[in-house]
């Protein structure tokens, strides 16, 4: 009774109660098999999800990073590619893929030098090019790869229909920029075959750089009856492309899983050492793939950041880099309502910027180099590099003159203060933190007031082709290699000359360079646009990007380049340790 | 109870029909440009774009053309992934975010439940405070950190025992979902053993529970049929809103441990304005959880015979 009546006490008070009273022993027993049925019914479940989750994917059974045996190698992607469809594919992701799995007429061999792709020969003209195609070239179905199917593929990507971004890189074409314009039908492209294994193609004007093009990734075959009979869901699929290169496509799970495997039907399959390149991680989480190479999943990481420097060097793994071939600047906006269309003002942003303080203080990755010069040190000129041959002009840092330029500046806006100028940037970490040294460093030394305007890319996008900032930092990569890829950036009828930056001695500098077939007199210009842009502070340099990655020592022979597809696996082989 | 039961689904069809619209609505009036890329195209290239898309048309007409083909159950075209169609986009990965989520949310109701009468029970002692301690820092601390040090300590235990123990990331087998269902569901157990201590604290010593005691029923019956039934109604409420928010919420884990779910597509889509993905996304997950509030509603009149479905 006496225990009852102390019961009924505690119930009133629950602190301690429960656990004198047998009631809390027998419940946490009940607990006790309630967990264990619990995890019984999970093991269950799990084993039921997990045939479930078969249904929607291939299973990835990992062999590390790197098989001897059977001759595949690991990687991840950093995300889905979006587009394989080479006629409408802009995106470097995309690019590599596609560029183990295609072939143009010339490629891009493993020392960055043109060699013969599906062509086997080639005569370029100043009114045009003809092109002789390797008897042996076959498609991933044993089917030659004819002139035909050259010819479709660029009637495909200049035809309005078909809304290619890269339809530009088909204006050398007779009609291409009128049938892109849809003044003309598409069978008046200038290119024709004779044959199956000839192709004619005709300019609308003398081009001093056609081979260098014609390894861009527009310029791969696709097959007529093929593509129609995918009906229009060419490239949506591994299936619903056929493959001239040396891999093909042999799963591919939307978001999970790319694999590439040997095309036994290559021309050049005896070069291919390989037999499997597979990416069976999606991911743009850089952390995650360095865990994924620590764990011996992946052979390659790429594109490390500052943060993670560290702890790579902490577990001593060779760092390799390279110069993605990329070079930002500031864009700046040159329309007259706006302060920046001041030359002083420009004058004096452009002596207190100081790139090397940018490269070295604020982004702090090896492999990035300070800019000068709208033409990046890679650029082949005529004989050697072409800023050997051109050197920029070097501006130095000078604060005391660049404020003398700002009261210049002052007195022909006729303000008393300048008014807060606006700086477009990505809202990525990096472009923030580069944004925000540079409102710190003007603030400082002109004492100008920065508004940075941080905006996702499409909307930065937008904003900077409607004009609406003052300077914006900027990045430009090539497409082809040729100084022409970055040199006709800031003539004025330029749609990426967001900042409307005219000049008529510059854009004379640029139809010389476009049309002249000599290539002293294009290199000549070139250097000029250089100059002029510097002097007349068209634009403002920042630095040119690099990229830091690591790679398992047992892989050799992987090609990194700045034109075409990088990186580049389909040379490569595996040393046995 | 069918009548409810129709009510019910009126409403949530009406729920689902605001959503899409508020969806696009605000999408629209987001700043940006769906069709602009890095390489700038001719007037004609674009409009032949914008005719693909529908997006030369008035707004309002665009709105009506949306709506006639979401009812047929056709969301479109991606604008990032020009040759896929966001029907498959969904068909493709929802089923991993749903696989993963049911995981996440069965370890989360059954750890929730289970350490909540664990701490209910030891009010204020040891086990109490830590398992609260813990709770605490499972609510705070956000997800990419325990994703992250949880990758990070999966490659440090697998170094450990120099084979490969459990994957670090990827997806296809069994092995790949555990740790990301664990992280994924970390928060909402966390959320749900807080929920259940203070409901089953009320319970306890609840004056039926005096009753039972008094008339001599045995402590497992007590304890199973009077306080844990009564305590986990409330953890039935939040458990349908609480398992759509799971198959959405799960981005960071999906980017951390590279699962092929759709919920980086329902992030990224607005990164980068993918009208159609956005659309397609958001009100397949509205649907989701408004059915899921539906089902709970209608699972509580079996739970709780008090409840009356009227």
């Amino acid at each position: 009774m006496a225990e009852q009546q102390t019961n009924g006490i505690t119930a009133d008070s629950p602190g301690a109660a429960p656990a004198r009273d047998p009631l809390s022993s027998v419940a946490i027993r009940q607990i006790a098999l309630l967990a264990i049925a619990a995890t019984v019914g999970f093991v269950l479940l799990m084993a039921a999800l997990s045939w479930a989750s078969d249904l929607t994917s291939s299973s990835t059974t990992s062999v590390g990073a790197i098989d001897v045996e059977t001759g595949t190698i690991t990687l991840s992607l950093t995300q889905e590619p979006p587009q394989l469809d080479s006629t409408r594919l802009t995106d470097s992701v995309s690019g590599m893929i596609l560029g183990h799995v295609m072939e143009g007429l010339l490629r891009y061999d493993i020392n960055n030098q043109l060699a013969p792709g599906v062509a086997e020969r080639w005569d370029i003209r100043t009114d045009g090019a003809t092109f002789w195609l390797r008897e042996e070239a076959r498609w991933s179905d044993g089917e030659p790869v004819t002139a035909h199917d050259f010819v479709f593929a660029w009637q495909t990507a200049v035809d309005p229909a078909t809304a290619s971004q890269y339809a530009f890189i088909f204006y050398v074409f007779k009609n291409a920029e009128a049938i892109n314009r849809g003044e003309l039908p598409r069978e008046t492209l200038g290119a024709r075959a004779v044959g199956d294994l000839e192709l004619e193609i005709e300019f609308e004007r003398p081009v001093a750089y056609f081979d260098k093009l014609v390894a861009f990734q527009t310029y791969y075959p696709i097959r007529e009856d093929f593509y129609l009979s995918r009906d229009g869901r060419y490239a949506a699929d591994a299936v619903d492309l056929l493959y001239n290169g040396p891999f093909e496509i042999t799963v591919w799970v939307h978001g999970a899983h790319v694999r590439l495997e040997k095309n036994e039907h290559y021309w050049n399959r005896d070069e291919i050492s390989l037999n499997v390149i597979d990416f069976p991680y999606i991911t743009a989480d850089g952390n995650a793939a360095l865990n994924l190479y620590r764990d011996g999943q992946i052979a390659v990481v790429n594109g490390l950041g500052a943060e993670s420097l560290d702890q790579v060097l902490a577990e001593r793994w060779p760092v390799r880099r390279y110069s993605d071939g990329s070079v930002w600047f500031f864009q700046i906006n040159h329309r007259e309502e706006h302060p920046t269309s001041n030359y002083n003002l420009r004058k004096a942003l452009q002596l207190v910027n100081d790139p090397g303080e940018l490269v070295y203080k604020v982004i702090q990755i090896p492999g990035y180099t300070p800019g000068e010069s709208l033409f990046p040190t890679w650029l082949n000129g005529q004989n050697g590099l072409f800023r050997q041959e051109y050197p920029a002009p070097t501006v130095t840092p000078n604060v005391a003159l660049a404020r003398e330029h700002l009261e210049q500046a002052k007195r022909e806006l006729g303000v008393d203060e300048i008014p807060p100028i606006v700086l477009l940037a990505d809202d990525t970490p990096g472009a923030s933190k580069q944004a925000e040294y540079y409102q710190n460093r003007l603030m400082q030394t002109l004492g100008l007031d920065i508004r940075i305007d941080k905006q996702i890319f499409r909307q930065r996008l937008a904003k900077a082709e409607a004009g609406e900032f003052d300077l914006a930092l900027y990045g430009w990569g090539p497409d082809f290699d040729d100084p022409l890829t970055f040199g006709d950036l800031f003539a004025s009828w330029n749609l990426n000359n967001h900042g409307e930056y005219a000049n008529a001695d510059l854009d004379a500098q640029v139809r010389i360079a476009q049309e002249s077939t000599d290539q002293a007199t294009r290199m000549a210009a070139f250097g000029r646009i250089q100059e002029i842009l510097i002097e007349d502070v068209a634009i403002i340099p920042n630095y040119e990007r690099g990229v830091l990655y690591i790679q398992d020592p047992r892989l050799r022979g992987v090609g990194r380049r700045v034109v075409g597809p990088d990186p580049d696996y389909s040379r490569a082989h595996i040393v046995a340790d | 109870m069918f009548r409810y039961t129709v009510k019910r689904l009126i409403q949530g069809v009406i729920t689902v029909w605001f959503i899409a619209t508020a969806t696009f609505i605000a999408m629209h009036s987001v700043p940006g440009d769906p069709l602009s890329g890095e390489r700038l195209t001719n007037e004609e290239i674009r409009a032949n774009l914008e005719a693909r898309y529908g997006l030369d048309r008035p707004l309002f007409e665009q709105y009506l053309i949306y709506m006639g083909n979401m009812t047929r159950g056709d969301f479109g075209i991606s604008f990032t992934q020009q040759n896929r169609r966001v029907n498959d986009i969904i068909r493709e990965h929802f089923p991993v975010s749903a696989t993963l989520g049911i995981l996440a949310v069965v370890f989360a109701a059954l750890g929730g439940i289970l350490w909540g009468a664990l701490t209910a029970l030891f009010r204020n002692r040891l086990p109490d405070v830590v398992i609260m301690f813990l709770v605490i820092l499972g609510i705070s601390v956000p997800s990419f950190v325990v994703a992250g040090l949880s990758q990070l300590g999966l490659t440090s235990l697998n170094a450990l025992f120099g084979v490969s123990i459990l994957p670090v990331a990827g997806w296809g087998t069994l092995l790949h979902m555990i740790v990301p269902s664990l992280v994924l569901g970390l928060g909402t157990m966390a959320f749900l053993t807080r929920l259940m201590r203070s409901s089953m604290l009320e319970i306890i010593n609840a004056d039926f529970v005096r009753t039972a005691r008094s008339k001599g029923l045995p402590p497992t019956r007590i304890f199973l049929k009077h306080q844990l039934r009564n305590a986990i109604l409330p953890v039935i409420t939040v458990l349908g809103p609480a398992i759509a928010a799971i198959t959405t919420g799960g981005f960071v884990v999906e980017l951390v441990f590279a699962i092929p779910g759709l919920g980086r597509y329902f992030v990224q889509a607005v990164q980068q304005l993918d009208y159609t993905v956005i659309m397609g996304t958001t009100v397949f997950y509205g649907a989701f959880l408004v059915f899921m509030v539906i089902l709970v509603d209608l699972v509580y009149g079996f739970i709780d015979p008090r409840v009356r479905l009227e």
